[in-house]
């Protein structure tokens, strides 16, 4: 068993609500002790990480990313994902269930669970599907997936057209004690658009996708909540009416809670001009109004978590004009440089940010708080704070080069990664 | 994606994608360049030599016979050897990627291809990948431009009313789906238009339409007050009745240019309509061809104008 010490580094760790200098060591898979400066520890340490000025902080659980495996592999596979992953500094991710097949049989499911196994990936925390084949006819067999390692259901971005069978889904995962996960968009009022209706769309005369169509499926949903009292999350939210949505149903005690891609956080629907596909997202990107009110949303905590909302093409699938090209944007690599990068352009307490990627996204998936403390899986990531770089699309390792952020710089890298106390990931330079 | 210019180092025209954004000098050099070719016309002098030796490809994805017979013919008129290719939808989903049908097409060593396509930005898209030296005309692409429909707007006005600057205008109909509005607004704010109105019932509205400088009326009546020029959009029937309007015979009472309107209007406002005319509906059937209407000098002046863009790109330079 290989001993790592991560020495002089500022740990961050917002479920023990630590913040200060410590010397983290690693024996195994498990972190063995957490040392204040000064103590050495006992025993021998094969490998010596000076962490200096650096940010020690918990692996990030990215509440969606596509693997593209099965179903997919022309646009990314595990193998890539997961170095990409370990370069991101995230340990643990949920997989919505729009793999091919759906996942919403528990042989799906073990497939996808051995598939990691093979690639080494981070934890994988499959979502499985609410309805058969996703398809919103049928209930799909919940009690089976859960048993075969689902934490919740979801309903990936296939539209649930029968409101009752939605409400009956809803209440069958309640008595599961599931948390179902939904990307709210209504698909008669999107209307097959592909942006923000809105002056952008207007002009490039893009088909618009409104507000509404994010605001009507949410209040659709949040009335069954009502009704059953089944447990929500919304994820991807885009738009200021659906954070206030979510902050009214939470000052109600519903169990509704949400999250947002990073990206939402940094870019506008003025990203699409030109008509760059690699703007082409879903749920599109929305006004400047709006992305001020999502930041402010994480910020209060009214959306809890922020993902990669992680999806790898191929480069064809973006090489058509807009409006025929994929949705989607590749962000492993990206989640936590964004997120950092939000914490220090609107002064977010650290704790607070590293909170976003970590304890609130674990406790949806209700898994216990990642820590750093002895007896903890030694699933961590080194931050470095003062590291300035640009985004060059072609040095992710993501098989998808996918991203409306190619230029943009950030002061914060991922130095190195360890999933179950191996170096996953470390910085060359 | 590669950020497409449609003017090159020197500010010459290398592609024709949308009116936004070019510079007042470039539209009225090819107005000019198009009255040139008019005057030598009606000189008996149809025939230039000016494209002998270039070909131009018409890609069409979108069924039209009429514009693009006027590309053709322009093209012709030029000296340029044509092709064209009417590619239906359906055989690009089949197999070949709109990229690749771009890059077979150009190994015929074609010097533009002419566009038109039901994606908005698809001009955009192939001028973005085509290779350098291969011009792209837009033709029309979904909702977003038909910058030669635009232009032969601006001329005809242009030659009706001696100038653009100071005139008022009102655009009536489904500007929602039209990408002639999008161009025809685009050249009149660059020219000076003193006043641009857009006139429809809500659901014919883009969100935003403000922003391009438009003022937007639910009433065609006080819409039409005082405008120089009535720029009349075709509606699109099959996608209208039920889901945009509740009738035709609706839109036309609420918006059609009847005679009873026409006659509020000042007396030297012309009217205008891209055609094909849905008699009875955007306007009352007889005046189609009356004293107001210059529908079939936009129809002339479109062959003249395509020929002054196909020039400007692809002829010697001035």
């Amino acid at each position: 068993m290989s001993r790592t010490l991560i020495a002089n580094a500022r740990v961050l760790d917002p479920a023990q609500a630590l913040d200060g200098t410590r010397h983290v060591l690693i024996d195994g898979t498990k972190i063995a002790a957490v040392l204040t400066p000064g103590t050495a520890p006992e025993g021998t340490v094969d490998h010596h990480v000076d962490a200096s000025g650096q940010w020690l902080v918990p692996g990030a659980v990215d509440l969606a990313a596509r693997f593209r495996e099965p179903g997919h592999t022309a646009k990314a596979d595990f193998a890539s994902e997961t170095r990409a992953a370990f370069a991101g500094g995230i340990t643990r991710f949920a997989l919505p269930p729009d793999t091919h097949p759906v996942l919403d049989t528990p042989a799906m499911v073990v497939r996808v669970l051995r598939i990691s196994k093979a690639a080494r990936s981070p934890w994988v925390m499959p979502l499985g599907a609410l309805t058969q084949g996703l398809a919103g006819q049928a209930l799909a067999e919940m009690s089976a997936l859960k048993a075969a390692g689902c934490v919740g259901l979801s309903q990936a971005s296939a539209p649930l057209d029968d409101p009752l069978l939605a409400r009956r889904a809803l209440e069958y995962a309640r008595g599961l004690g599931m948390t179902v996960h939904i990307q709210p968009l209504d698909a008669r009022l999107a209307n097959g658009g592909c942006a923000h209706e809105g002056a952008t769309a207007t002009r490039l005369g893009l088909s618009p996708i409104p507000v509404a169509a994010e605001v009507a499926a949410m209040r659709f949903w949040i009335s069954l909540v009502e009704d059953t009292g089944a447990r929500l999350h919304f994820g991807r939210l885009s738009t200021a009416r659906g954070a206030e949505l979510v902050a009214n149903a939470q000052a109600r005690d519903l169990p509704i809670s949400a999250d947002v891609a990073a990206h939402q956080l940094f870019l506008t629907d003025a990203a699409l001009a030109g008509f760059d596909p690699a703007a082409h997202l879903m749920p599109p990107l929305r006004s400047e109004a709006d992305r001020l009110a999502l930041r402010d949303a994480v910020r209060t905590g009214v959306i809890e978590a922020i993902c990669s909302d992680h999806q790898p093409h191929e480069a064809d699938a973006k090489r058509d004009p807009f409006p025929l090209t994929a949705a989607g944007a590749s962000g492993l690599e990206l989640l936590w440089p964004l997120t950092l990068k939000w914490m220090t352009e609107d002064q977010v307490p650290a704790l607070t940010a590293v909170h976003r990627l970590t304890c609130a996204p674990a406790r949806r998936l209700g898994l216990s708080l990642p820590r750093i403390e002895a007896g903890q899986p030694a699933d961590l990531a080194l931050i470095q704070p003062d590291a300035p770089w640009t985004l060059d699309p072609a040095r992710l390792l993501s098989r998808g080069r996918n991203t409306p952020l190619a230029g943009l710089s950030f002061d914060h890298r991922v130095a190195a990664c360890w999933h179950l106390g191996v170096a996953r990931h470390q910085c060359s330079d | 994606m590669i950020a497409v210019s449609q003017l090159d180092a020197e500010g010459h025209l290398q592609h024709l994608l949308t009116l936004e954004g070019l510079p007042a000098a470039t539209l009225t050099d090819l107005l000019d360049h198009a009255d040139h070719y008019l005057d030598a016309g009606r000189q008996g002098d149809k025939k230039h030599s000016s494209l002998l030796g270039r070909t131009v490809i018409n890609l069409f994805f979108e069924a039209s016979t009429r514009t693009r017979t006027t590309f053709e013919l322009a093209a012709k008129r030029l000296s340029a050897d044509v092709l064209n290719l009417q590619v239906a939808a359906s055989s690009t989903s089949k197999g070949e990627t709109l990229f690749d049908t771009l890059k077979t097409l150009e190994a015929m060593q074609a010097d533009m291809f002419v566009i038109r396509h039901d994606a908005s930005g698809a001009a955009h898209f192939f001028a973005a990948h085509a290779a350098p030296g291969v011009a792209i005309l837009n033709a029309g692409d979904g909702r977003h431009a038909h910058p030669t429909q635009g232009l032969l707007d601006l001329l005809t006005v242009r030659q009706r009313m001696g100038r653009i600057a100071g005139l008022k205008f009102c655009l009536v109909g489904d500007i929602l789906h039209s990408r002639v509005a999008r161009s025809a607004i685009h050249g009149l704010r660059t020219l000076g238009a003193a006043e641009i109105r857009v006139a429809a019932p809500p659901t014919l509205i883009p969100a935003g339409i403000d922003a391009l400088g438009v003022q937007v009326f639910h009433d065609v009546d006080a819409a039409l007050s005082d405008v120089d020029v009535v720029m009349l959009l075709r509606l699109q029937k099959e996608r209208m009745l039920g889901a945009f309007l509740p009738s035709l015979g609706e839109f036309h009472r609420d918006y059609g240019l009847t005679h009873q309107r026409a006659a509020r209007l000042p007396e030297h406002a012309i009217v205008m309509h891209p055609g094909p005319i849905n008699r009875g509906v955007e306007i009352e059937g007889d005046m189609a061809y009356g004293a107001r209407s210059v529908i079939l000098e936009q129809v002339n002046n479109g062959i003249a104008v395509r020929m002054a863009v196909m020039d400007r790109i692809l002829g010697a330079r001035p």
